[in-house]
């Protein structure tokens, strides 16, 4: 505890001096996120460990005919990066909610849609951004054609965002119950839908030959409108679920 | 400079029930404020409420004569709030904790400053140990440390004595005491009596 | 204008003004839906290609459009409540979810029923069918999030922020929907997509869509009253009410 040496005296800030530095904010929390994940592996890992597990399960549990396969591997590589992204969703604001850091967020003079998008955009870099880097492996295990990685790659880099984004709501909004994981898949689930409309629709192009950039201008499209409208909701919900 | 916040008539309603209601509070500079009450009876509802963490009540609050949501960011870079949990990221060094609470204001700050703060608070060697592996009363210093770290006139504190020993309860007190003799303000909930001589107001809720 | 609002957010204003607007309100969709369902079921001719399968239709459409335009009300209502924290948009918006999900459900069975003489099979991925079954998702999801806080004012809140991102959602779902069932039934048969339908069956499919909007307002005014009783059971005026009942 500090000695009573000789102390200042308490200075009020003024309106002048209160001007707080975003920026510094935002590559605090983002440099913090990261480092936090890096102490915590099995949060990062893990998603990815289920994406493979959950794919090798479909050859086994309808055949490992490679032409059916090829078929539904776009849609089975899409649904199930889905579900990984919504297994990580949970941990997304739970450890701030508990330890009190999110209320230190809400009431620092930085807007907290900023703060908590920084946040989100830490989970896509360490899960949406594996996901896409993994798919081509278990594209190849699924007898995905060759030509078709890169598009898979891009729309899952580029969905997964979205799916961030929008899974941040639903996290944000179930933070404060004490089992949200079901619920916050009920409540995400359906607004993902698009998002995989268009991401495997731009797979099954590719496999097929035809145009892919319509669905990833699509995808492009909902990502902008989910970075329009997800962070304020964000902002909305964890309030309500700090203050419930 | 003075510092003055005043809250007039103020009510909080949940779910149809009235936590309190008709509080009138004024803090102004070189006081300290200590709201008590059993559990249940609005103590920590009060404090966000003070923190200006809440809007959903009744009533008005003023900061300095102008309404509070008219001068958040201003009343947010002078005001410091310690919840019941301490706000430390299990995963995180003190260090690195004390950076990002920094960070959250603006301020870059230094390391030598952190680790200077750090072990006015008894906590030298710990500096790059994850928060998860110090007990409940070093977790609870590591909060406090952002007292003397970020400096900010009115301190907002939910049961600050939780966990700390007894060396740390009587230092905690003199840091309070002190700040209020530099011009500064308290507004503390705690069921441990304040045992100094300083011009202490109390409400007391429920 | 502000003062109508205003008004409108005092529960017992809204419980008086609702205790007269209820009668006509059922009144209303009593005739409405007898002289549609009398129309459309016996009156209106036969569908040329799908014989009299098709009046169901009388069921499907107005169902669908409520289920739809419900969730728009709601969303609206939720809006009202985080904005100008008018309690009452919120008991509105509670009162209402039920009976969006069950118009939903009711346009999805009458679908479904409807498949049968012209598909052959119950379900079909018909584009219209599968955005109507997100939108039962869509409404189990706010009915759950508000049931799952036990405060009910955080309930409320976190349900009308949901409803919100919902409304965005449902045209951006409705288009992407339909874009993939193009993509994978070009031609294919549509419900309810005809080139032209002589006065004689849309006449009587306007009657029911209205008397629909009728039932629909009766039976919310009617929970929302409840729910006005439930919550401001402690105050002063639905005490003197219960004693004056008694």
């Amino acid at each position: 505890m500090p000695s009573s040496d000789t102390t200042p005296q308490v200075a009020i800030v003024s309106e002048s001096k209160a001007k707080p530095r975003l920026t510094v904010a935002l590559r605090a929390t983002l440099v913090r996120e990261l480092s936090r994940m890096r102490r915590r592996r099995g949060e990062v890992l893990n998603p990815l460990v289920f994406y493979a597990l959950a794919i090798s399960l479909f050859p086994l549990g309808i055949s490992p005919e490679a032409d059916l396969l090829t078929a539904i591997a776009p849609g089975l590589l899409w649904v199930m990066a889905l579900f990984a992204t919504l297994l990580s969703l949970d941990g997304l604001f739970r450890s701030d909610f508990d330890d009190g850091s999110l209320e230190q967020m809400m009431l620092s003079p930085q807007p907290l849609a900023a703060l908590s998008v920084t946040k989100v955009a830490a989970h896509w870099l360490l899960t949406g951004v594996p996901l896409a880097v993994m798919a081509p492996l278990l594209g190849v295990m699924l007898a995905l054609p060759l030509h078709s990685y890169g598009v898979l790659m891009v729309s899952l880099a580029l969905g997964s965002a979205s799916l961030s984004l929008i899974g941040g709501i639903g996290a944000a909004l179930t933070v404060g119950l004490p089992r949200g994981g079901v619920l916050l898949s009920l409540l995400v689930l359906p607004l993902y839908i698009p998002v995989l409309i268009f991401g495997s629709g731009a797979v099954q192009a590719a496999v097929v030959g035809d145009a892919v950039l319509p669905h990833l201008a699509m995808l492009g499209a909902l990502l902008a409108a989910a970075l329009i409208f997800a962070p304020w909701a964000i902002a909305a919900s964890l309030r309500i679920s700090i203050n419930g | 400079m003075t510092l003055c916040l005043q809250g007039r008539q103020l009510g909080c309603e949940r779910d149809d029930r009235w936590l309190f209601s008709g509080l009138d509070i004024e803090i102004n500079h070189g006081e300290i404020l200590r709201v008590t009450g059993p559990n249940g009876s609005g103590k920590t509802t009060l404090l966000k409420i003070l923190a200006g963490q809440l809007n959903d009540f009744s009533g008005a609050l003023h900061w300095n004569g102008q309404p509070l949501s008219q001068v958040s960011e201003q009343f947010a870079a002078n005001m410091l709030y310690l919840g019941h949990a301490p706000g430390v990221s299990a995963w995180l060094t003190p260090l690195e904790n004390l950076a990002w609470y920094q960070a959250l204001q603006g301020e870059r700050g230094s390391e030598e400053q952190r680790e200077a703060a750090l072990a006015r608070m008894g906590l030298q060697g710990l500096e790059d140990t994850p928060i998860g592996h110090l007990s409940a009363g070093q977790q609870r210093r590591v909060a406090l440390t952002r007292l003397s770290l970020t400096p900010r006139a009115l301190w907002v504190l939910d049961e600050p004595f939780t966990a700390i020993d007894q060396a740390g309860v009587d230092a905690l007190e003199a840091q309070l005491a002190a700040h209020a003799d530099a011009g500064g303000a308290v507004v503390v909930t705690t069921h441990h009596a304040l045992n100094n001589a300083r011009p202490l107001c109390h409400i007391a809720l429920g | 204008m502000w003062g109508l609002i205003h008004k409108l957010g005092s529960p017992k204003w809204f419980y008086q003004l609702s205790a007269t607007l209820q009668p006509w309100c059922w009144g209303a969709a009593a005739l409405l839906l007898l002289t549609g369902t009398l129309w459309g079921l016996v009156f209106a001719p036969a569908d040329y290609q799908q014989g009299n399968s098709f009046r169901i239709i009388y069921v499907h459409v107005p169902a669908a459009f409520l289920a739809q335009s419900v969730f728009v009300f709601m969303a609206g209502a939720g809006l009202i409540h985080l904005v100008w924290k008018i309690k009452m948009a919120d008991m509105a918006a509670a009162a209402m979810a039920p009976l969006g999900a069950a118009m939903t459900f009711v346009a999805l069975f009458s679908g479904a029923v409807w498949g049968v003489p012209t598909w052959g099979t119950w379900w079909i991925w018909d584009a219209r069918l599968t955005s109507m079954l997100i939108l039962l998702f869509l409404y189990i999801g706010v009915i759950a999030l508000r049931g799952a806080f036990a405060r009910r004012d955080s309930g409320a809140r976190a349900a009308s922020v949901l409803a919100m991102v919902g409304v965005i959602n449902i045209p951006i779902i409705k288009y992407s929907v339909d874009w993939w069932y193009t993509l994978h039934q070009p031609a294919s048969f549509t419900l309810t997509s005809r080139p032209a339908m002589p006065v004689s069956m849309w006449l009587p499919l306007l009657i029911m869509v209205a008397g629909f909007y009728c039932f629909f307002i009766a039976l919310t005014l009617m929970r929302t009253r409840s729910e006005i009783l439930r919550r401001e059971a402690h105050t002063q005026w639905v005490q003197t009410l219960v004693k004056e009942s008694r």
